[in-house]
């Protein structure tokens, strides 16, 4: 049990990085904006990790609910913004 | 377990400064910026934790009494928890700002506004 958290901490950092690889690369935008939220979401569990439950919770709402959908209305309002995407 | 999450913190400022660098869709630079913001945040909640003990909420297990050996700083946990808020209004007032750019331009291409070139 003490080993744990060392452990699940290590795993959820590989997921953060990995899912921010995958937004950073990907070539398509809304992929990227997803795996944007990703980064978000298992950052969140990281926090919980480092005992601070009240910024896991902000963190899970505004960082990648919030956020997500908030990047999913402009690209709805700019039609995609894919035929200059190089 | 605070030495993974701060280079992992560390490692998606890196990131997000290489994306917003190096792409020129405007809503990707955008993107690159929330990854950053998240490793500050995670940066500044790895700095705050203290090995052994718990999250500061009072409650059974945490007595008053004991609180101030038992618990860890709330103080960054506080700053971030605003940090992430702000997160949220500098995201927003960028998307803004990239839509009234398309809307005059009719592109999210940065290398074809050329208005301000010398």
């Amino acid at each position: 049990m003490s080993a744990f958290l060392p452990v699940m901490s290590v795993v959820v950092a590989l997921a953060t990085i990995g899912a921010a690889f995958v937004a950073i690369r990907v070539d398509s935008l809304p992929v990227a904006i997803l795996s944007a939220g990703a980064v978000s979401l298992f950052a969140s569990v990281l926090f919980l990790i480092l005992a601070a439950p009240d910024v896991a919770m902000t963190e899970a709402a505004i960082g990648s609910g919030l956020t997500t959908f908030l990047f999913f209305f402009v690209l709805g309002r700019v039609g995609g913004g894919e035929q200059d995407n190089d | 377990m605070i030495l993974v999450a701060m280079a992992a913190g560390f490692l998606l400022i890196l990131m997000g400064l290489y994306g917003a660098l190096t792409n020129r869709n405007i809503l990707r630079m955008i993107v690159a910026f929330t990854i950053a913001s998240t490793g500050v945040n995670l940066v500044l909640v790895s700095v705050g934790y203290i090995a052994g003990r718990t999250a500061p909420i009072l409650d059974a297990a945490v007595p008053v009494a004991k609180a101030a050996e038992r618990i860890i700083d709330p103080v960054p946990q506080a700053l971030v928890l605003t940090a992430i808020v702000i997160g949220l209004g500098i995201t927003a007032l960028m998307l803004a700002y990239a839509f009234k750019l398309y809307e005059t331009k009719r592109t999210l291409d940065i290398s074809k506004f050329t208005e301000l070139k010398g």
